[in-house]
């Protein structure tokens, strides 16, 4: 037992011997700087076997290293390198080496000659490969010194022939890094190679290594070369051939690094005439390469394949003979030509006869083919991208995809040829690839005009389930040339179908058609009596005006007659009605129409039908001199003043309404002529002058009041973006008045002092905040309630809450209104949830206890960073409401100033007895803090920030900026 | 042995191959080290009960998984309908079925099997159907590759072929569509797609008459995805049976599918389907669209001609054939445009329903197939499954193509090809660090290299040896083979002189090799001797002898044609 204990003793012994050895060290290391190299030192000293001293230095290497002690460290490494026989410790040191050179501030040139030392003596080939890549590390961190860049290019030279390929390749990235062109490729340094490596030129030395006998040196070769390349050094054309043949390489990087080189020289000599072997013809380098390239799109390894087929897209000084190529396929069947499925949906389209059901045979071959004609592998470009397109990875052919268009975008001729191929990949497996090539097909449709065949099967993807490729096809039919009518009344008829199976696409659609409508009015103009459904003798009955269909149908044909001016002769009555609500509810959509008669009707229209820039301005001025004509009241009880602010608010309204560039300005200045208008209100004569106990009603409706106008001013200050500093200064000292409101109100009502004293600190901590935060402002504030307020500050600070409150009381009523200056872009942010539309008479039934997901689908405008920002908010009937904070990954990005929000919100409830509503609403969080962060960092006072009291800076709230939608729900008791 | 397929033509005897070819008599097991299947097919293992049980064979036999699986339930339906249906004897049991499995060992891909010392095996990825895969056969140096069938066009459910550089000897390629070439796939599915969601939308029915395996499940995943997005609720259905089961195998072999369905699988399995149920008899009349696949694919028997009978008199209606069909069926009569079927009994059914063709086939085009032999790089090429003329048209592109050696044997035709096997030597470590240090420090693969050593060829094993160890090791003595030549030369010096003028001459003109002159009246260069003597007659004729050993011939004819040229005057 004793001797049990006693070992036990010595066990634990040792154990506290240990720990205090690993860790004073790591004290010492942090707590004096220059210390670190003897640390190091005294730790490898003390290291008794290889194990600890790799241990050692990995802990080194987690902490990092000031400039100034670098060398220090250098000089202890080496030493002990120097002295180190086993293998992987020295390899550490020497990855160590390159870490440690690559210190910011620390010039690594004083221990260049010791790593080239290092390097004579070194054995392992392993080391030998680390050292060098320290090397390789000195070399790029000191890009200035030729003296160095020789040195380092010597070595490599001498370690070239090494037997290890650890260390070729490190050698051959340190020539590409390093190495310069500079001798001319000749005979006379070939004898002189061995012995004097520098004189030779780097290029063909890099070159020799493209038959090294080990893959990844060949790979390192074809790399370095690229290397010199993209260093601004010029390759020689000499190496084109080389390259050619490392494309047929067994081994895929091989390869896929040769069709780099390819690229990269068919680039620098597109020009240049290259032989065709085994022929007498001879073409230019650019075309050969595009073929060489073309050829390896069949190539065995798929990365290969990507790489070819994105190549591919970036040659466009190819020949369009051989561009075109890369779209042959001939077919045949049993030796006999066949057409293409492509050619006979053209031939059918050329004889006037569409779609007739398919025959047996119908695809018979036609003439016989001369078996010498028909060429099997494809030489040189022969259907590369029927191949890519045609690939088993996606990848391939996404990168396929992309090529065509690339090529399509700047060859007019091919892109109508590569067309139908693009139209075959919207029938793609994978959804990503067909949404690229609805893009792609929408960005070279410039170009393009589709057949009425090729129309039918762009329209057949309108059918998909994936919101996004019919979102994408719609944009595609934006912009899309179309050549019959009988397409547009295909298109319509697609959409209207769409539209009926997705009813939440109905924007989408609409613009669509708003589109159509204006690309192709004359296509149109046939087609309205029927689209309108009217009859020369009959009256047809008026369709409903809240049917979608119908309205899509209006949408298009309103858009055609804007540049057909017969148009309009066609319509009937019901139809000039239509039309009149459509401008007025859909004016986005619906554009302004000069119609015969009625122009005394819609004088409003006819103002506004000037071209479009002109009724902005026209607009831009009424905004200004309604502003001007409130800027006229000086005085708050003015008679009139009242009417004059409602008034101004209506206005501005409307025109907001109206004009949708002019929105968000028009809603601000509204938004803050009702915050004065409150104001004016509760500060009413009748009021004050009372008695306090007479009038606790209208004691009530003030505190409403002020309450309301510092929601207000949150809105005001986070809801609208391109605000400046003046803006921002007007909306706090709206706030500021209101605070001030508030603290007379309390004083008015609540006895308590201590409350009054509290609140007044409070309140002239908020004017000094607001005296600090907008210094540069306080000139165009003259004669406003702040600037009063400031020059009695220091009474203010001194007196009692109660004199406080009656000085803030008269100064209020005194203070004149602060006119607004606009900004040049203001915006408001927006939502508007798409889905759920709140329509369902379904509730959504779910066990109660459990969680169920809705579906939410919003889009947002000028909202600034919304992955922070939007939140969804659910309320439920019992007055339970919850905020869900969207994941970042469910906000895309459509356009500038535009987000869509598609996520899930997961609710949940206990069990109700019957179905009811539950209200969903996007709301916009907001901080303070994070805006007298952001803001003023901008008008340069953030020195000043530093003592912002913390207190007031973070109030965080939330707006609701999006129209609530009701959901039915239905939680059930669970079933035991 | 490669597959063991049936001829489907044939009813007796000849539909299973003649095993006697082989054995002549003797037993199977004795000739045949292992027996590969490439896929499930009857042409490619119809016969392989008969010939493992009925025959007797008890080696192994080599199949992938997914064949292993589905193969039994291939031939057991076939066994059914032979036997119980046409009621023949002498035909294989289910038992007999279930002990020749017994025998079956499974292959993965890329997995290299060794079936005995010598030979070995290896799996590629084919296409064509699941599980269907090509062989790398490998004795020594020298291989084979038997694609089966292959296909290089990805389709819906399984991926295009692949296999690696492996320059085999021989290529044995399928050669179906030797004189094709397809349009893209891409066209045809969105044809018959748009046919099917055409008739769908009008509210007419699509019948789909298919074989149970391959192109089916093709078919099914292509509306399947379609349906789901489309967002069509109209019904589809398969009719049940063998379907099911093989369906669930598809289910279990993810990996051996395209990258669609090996990437989504995780969410869901494609192949349970959502929107595809089973048939029943009753649905048939149903009102409302609906598609249904129906077995057989000719549409001669079974379910699919009843379900036809049903449905042709409506124009609304719609039969999809997917594939080709025998003449003398239903299937070849309608896609020919016949409209009155005369039905058995007299009846007579007119033919009011769209009649489309669509054709999915999974074997590889000329195209695919120069592509596979552009991938494999073979030495020589086979061609076998098509017909004579069409596989010579492919024959002539090859050799054009590829200035390869191109053969098409006919059934029972032996072909010879000569290869160039290697054959590996062992080199002893020594001799090669020794010829190593001799040369540069890099061997150059440009430039062969000659060395000398001695090739010991004992016990069915090659040598290569330093010719000391050689001799030690056979217990030989060693002979020297010395070459001794006279020069004469005129020099009128004395014997001593003259020697030294050697000496020095050679001196000058042979640099970095030692020359020494000994004072026993010799010159030595490296290992040669020169001795001079005058000759009796003439005083100033000196008689050089020159002795050289074998090893330094090249040095010592040189010094002899040297010394013959004479002395230069000028040295002392």
């Amino acid at each position: 037992m004793a001797a049990h204990l006693k070992k036990r003793v010595y066990e634990e012994f040792s154990k506290v011997v240990q720990i205090p050895h690993e860790e004073t060290p790591a004290k010492k290391l942090r707590l004096s700087k220059p210390s670190k190299s003897a640390a190091l030192h005294i730790d490898l000293c003390k290291a008794t076997n290889s194990t600890d001293a790799l241990q050692y230095l990995l802990q080194f290497a987690r902490k990092p290293v000031e400039a100034e002690s670098v060398e220090g460290v250098v000089r202890i490494l080496l030493e002990h390198y120097y002295k180190e026989t086993d293998n992987s410790v020295r390899l550490k040191i020497a990855s160590l080496l390159g870490l440690l050179s690559k210190t910011q501030g620390f010039s690594p040139d004083c221990i260049v000659d010791d790593a080239i030392n290092t390097l004579s003596n070194e054995k392992s080939h392993q080391v030998l490969a680390q050292l060098l890549d320290t090397l390789l590390v000195i070399g790029t961190q000191l890009p200035e010194s030729p003296a160095l860049r020789l040195r380092l290019v010597e070595v490599a030279y001498k370690h070239l022939s090494d037997t290890y390929f650890g260390v070729r390749n490190k050698c051959l990235q340190l020539l590409g890094c390093l190495g310069m062109v500079d001798a001319p490729l000749g005979k006379e340094n070939e004898g002189a190679g061995t012995s004097l490596g520098g004189l030779r030129d780097v290029q063909s030395i890099i070159s020799d290594y493209f038959g090294d006998q080990d893959p990844r040196v060949r790979t390192a070769a074809l790399k370095a070369m690229l290397q010199l390349h993209e260093r601004g050094m010029k390759i020689h054309q000499i190496i084109y051939d080389q390259a050619c043949r490392l494309l047929t390489d067994d081994y895929e990087q091989v390869r896929s690094a040769a069709v780099q080189m390819v690229w990269v020289l068919s680039q620098l000599y597109p020009e240049s005439i290259v032989p065709i072997p085994s022929s007498n013809e001879e073409i230019r380098l650019v075309d050969d390469a595009f073929g060489k390239i073309s050829h390896m799109v069949s190539d065995g390894s798929w990365m290969v394949r990507v790489q070819a087929t994105k190549t591919l897209g970036s040659m466009l000084q190819v020949s369009p003979h051989f561009l075109e190529q890369t779209l042959d396929k001939k077919l045949m069947s049993d030796l006999r030509r066949k057409r293409t499925a492509h050619e006979r949906a053209k031939e059918l389209f050329a004889s006037g006869e569409f779609s007739s059901g398919r025959k047996w045979a119908d695809d018979a071959p036609k003439e016989k083919l001369d078996t010498n004609t028909v060429n099997l592998i494809a030489s040189g470009a022969c259907g590369a991208f029927v191949h890519g397109l045609e690939d088993e990875m996606f990848e391939v052919r996404i990168a396929a995809v992309e090529a065509l268009c690339q090529l399509a975008r700047s060859s007019p001729s091919f892109a109508e040829k590569c067309l139908d191929f693009l139209v075959d990949m919207f029938n793609d497996e994978i959804e990503e690839v067909r949404l690229q090539s609805i893009h792609v097909l929408r960005e070279i449709s410039t170009h393009i005009t589709l057949r009425e065949d090729q129309l039918d099967t762009v329209l057949a993807v309108l059918e998909d389930s994936s919101r996004d490729i019919r979102e994408a096809l719609h944009e595609l039919l934006c912009y899309t040339n179309v050549s019959t009518k009988e397409c547009i009344q295909l298109a319509l008829l697609e959409l209207l179908k769409n539209l009926n199976k997705y009813p939440t696409d109905r924007n989408s659609v609409w613009k669509c058609l708003k589109f159509l409508g204006s690309r192709h009015p004359t296509l149109v103009l046939p087609l309205v009596p029927e689209l309108l459904s009217t009859h020369p003798y009959f009256d047809t009955p008026e369709p409903d005006m809240d049917d979608p269909a119908y309205i899509a149908v209006l949408v298009l044909v309103f858009n055609a007659a804007k540049s057909c001016p017969t148009m309009p002769a066609l319509f009937s009555d019901h139809t000039f009605r239509h039309y009149a609500y459509l401008r007025d509810s859909l004016s986005h959509l619906v554009p302004p129409l000069r119609l015969p008669g009625r122009k005394q009707v819609y004088g409003l229209d006819s103002v506004d039908s000037g071209p479009g820039s002109g009724s902005v301005e026209s607009a831009q001025l009424f905004l200004q001199q309604s502003l001007n004509r409130v800027s006229t009241i000086q005085n708050l009880e003015a008679p009139g003043a009242q009417d004059l602010l409602d008034l101004t608010i209506r206005d501005l309204l409307r025109l907001g309404e109206l004009q949708t560039e002019l929105a968000g300005a028009a809603d601000f200045c509204a938004t803050y002529l009702r915050c004065q208008l409150l104001l004016m209100k509760a500060l009413q004569e009748k009021l004050w002058n009372m008695a306090v106990p007479l009038c606790l009603k209208q004691n009530v409706t003030a505190t409403a009041a002020a309450q309301q106008i510092l929601e207000e001013t949150y809105k005001l200050e986070f809801l609208y973006s391109g605000l400046e500093s003046r803006q921002v200064a007007t909306i706090h000292h709206v706030r500021l008045q209101a605070k001030a409101l508030q603290l007379v109100l309390t004083a008015r009502t609540r006895q308590g002092l201590d409350l009054l004293i509290g609140s007044c600190e409070k309140f002239l901590q908020d004017v000094e905040s607001f005296q600090r935060l907008f210094l540069t402002e306080l000139p165009h504030l003259q004669d406003s309630f702040v600037d009063k307020l400031l020059e009695l500050m220091p009474r203010l600070s001194s007196c009692k809450p109660v004199e406080l409150v009656k000085i803030l009381q008269t100064t209020l009523r005194q203070s004149g209104l602060l006119q607004l200056r606009l900004p040049e872009q203001i915006h408001r942010a927006t939502a508007t949830i798409i889905e759920p539309t709140g329509e369902s008479d379904n509730p959504l039934r779910f066990t109660s206890g459990l969680v169920v997901a809705l579906d939410i689908d919003a889009t947002l405008e000028h909202v600034q960073d919304p992955q922070n920002t939007v939140k969804v908010q659910v309320l439920y009937p019992d007055g339970q409401s919850h905020v869900i904070h969207p994941k970042p990954g469910d906000f895309r990005k459509p356009g500038p100033h535009r987000h869509r929000l598609i996520t899930q919100v997961y609710l949940s409830h206990t069990a109700w007895t019957e179905p009811s509503q539950i209200e969903v609403r996007l709301l916009l969080a907001y901080s303070s803090s994070s805006t007298s962060l952001t803001s003023p960092s901008k008008l340069g006072w953030s020195e000043s920030l530093e003592s912002l009291p913390p207190a007031e800076a973070a109030v965080e709230g939330t707006i609701p900026f999006s129209k609530a939608v009701k959901v039915f729900i239905m939680p059930k008791p669970a079933r035991r | 042995m490669l597959d063991c397929g049936m001829h489907m033509g044939y009813n007796d005897d000849r539909r299973f191959p003649d095993f006697s070819y082989i054995t002549q008599n003797g037993r199977l097991t004795d000739f045949l080290d292992c027996v590969i299947i490439s896929h499930f097919h009857l042409d490619h293992c119809g016969a392989l009960p008969y010939m493992s049980e009925m025959v007797g064979y008890d080696g192994p036999i080599y199949m992938t998984h997914p064949t292993k699986a589905i193969c039994p339930i291939l031939l057991e339906d076939f066994r059914k309908i032979t036997v119980d249906k046409k009621g023949e004897t002498n035909f294989f049991t289910s038992q007999m079925i279930k002990d020749c499995m017994k025998k079956v060992i499974p292959l993965n891909l890329h997995q290299t099997v060794q079936v005995d010392d010598e030979l070995e095996i290896k799996a590629y990825y084919a296409g064509h159907v699941l599980g269907a895969a090509m062989v790398h056969i490998k004795v020594g140096s020298e291989s084979v590759v038997y694609t089966g069938d292959y296909n290089m066009t990805p389709d819906r459910h399984l991926g295009a072929a692949w296999i690696d550089k492996c320059r085999p000897d021989i290529l044995i390629s399928e050669s179906t569509y030797a004189t094709t070439i397809r349009d893209s796939k891409r066209c045809r599915e969105r044809d018959f797609l748009k046919k099917v969601h055409e008739s769908i939308e009008r509210g007419g029915k699509v019948l789909i008459p298919v074989f149970a395996l391959g192109r089916a499940q093709e078919l099914c995943i292509l509306l399947e995805t379609f349906w789901e997005r489309m967002n069509l609720k109209a019904p589809i259905y398969f009719s049940t049976g063998l379907t099911e089961k093989a369906n669930h195998y598809y289910k279990l072999f993810i990996t051996w599918t395209n990258q669609k369905i090996r990437k989504t699988f995780v969410q869901r399995n494609m192949f349970e389907f959502k929107h595809i149920k089973a048939f029943d008899r009753s649905y048939a009349d149903n009102p409302g669209p609906m598609v249904v696949f129906a077995t057989p694919g000719m549409l001669h028997a079974g379910q699919s001609l009843q379900i036809f009978k049903k449905w042709a008199g409506n124009e609304k209606n719609m039969v999809i054939m997917p594939g080709y069909c025998v003449q003398g069926t239903i299937g070849h009569k309608i896609l020919n445009g016949q409209r009155k079927l005369e039905m058995e009994g007299r009846a007579t059914l007119d033919v009011k329903l769209q009649v489309e063709y669509m054709s999915f086939s999974a074997h590889a085009d000329a195209k695919g197939i120069m592509q596979l032999i552009r991938m494999a790089e073979p030495r020589n090429m086979l061609l076998v499954h098509g017909e004579a003329v069409k596989m010579e048209f492919l024959k002539g592109k090859i050799e054009q193509e590829f200035s390869i050696d191109c053969y098409m044997p006919a059934n029972g035709e032996t072909t010879t090809v000569t290869t160039n096997p290697s054959v590996p030597v062992d080199i002893s470590l020594n001799l090669l660090k020794r010829e190593m240090a001799l040369g540069g420090p890099l061997p150059d693969p440009k430039k062969p290299r000659t060395m000398h050593g001695t090739l010991i060829m004992k016990e069915n094993s090659l040598k290569l040896v330093s010719s000391e160890q050689a001799l030690k090791e056979l217990g030989l003595n060693e002979h020297q083979l010395r070459f001794t030549c006279h020069v004469q030369l005129q020099d009128p010096h004395s014997d001593a002189d003259t020697l030294h003028r050697i000496y020095t001459h050679l001196k000058s003109v042979l640099k970095g090799y030692t020359i020494q002159h000994l004072p026993d009246g010799t010159v030595i260069v490296e290992s040669i001797v020169i001795k001079v003597s005058s000759s009796a007659e003439d005083s100033n004729t000196k008689v050089l002898l020159l002795s050289w050993s074998y090893q330094d011939e090249d040095l010592g004819s040189f010094l002899s044609s040297l010394l013959k040229k004479g002395l230069p005057s000028g040295i002392c």
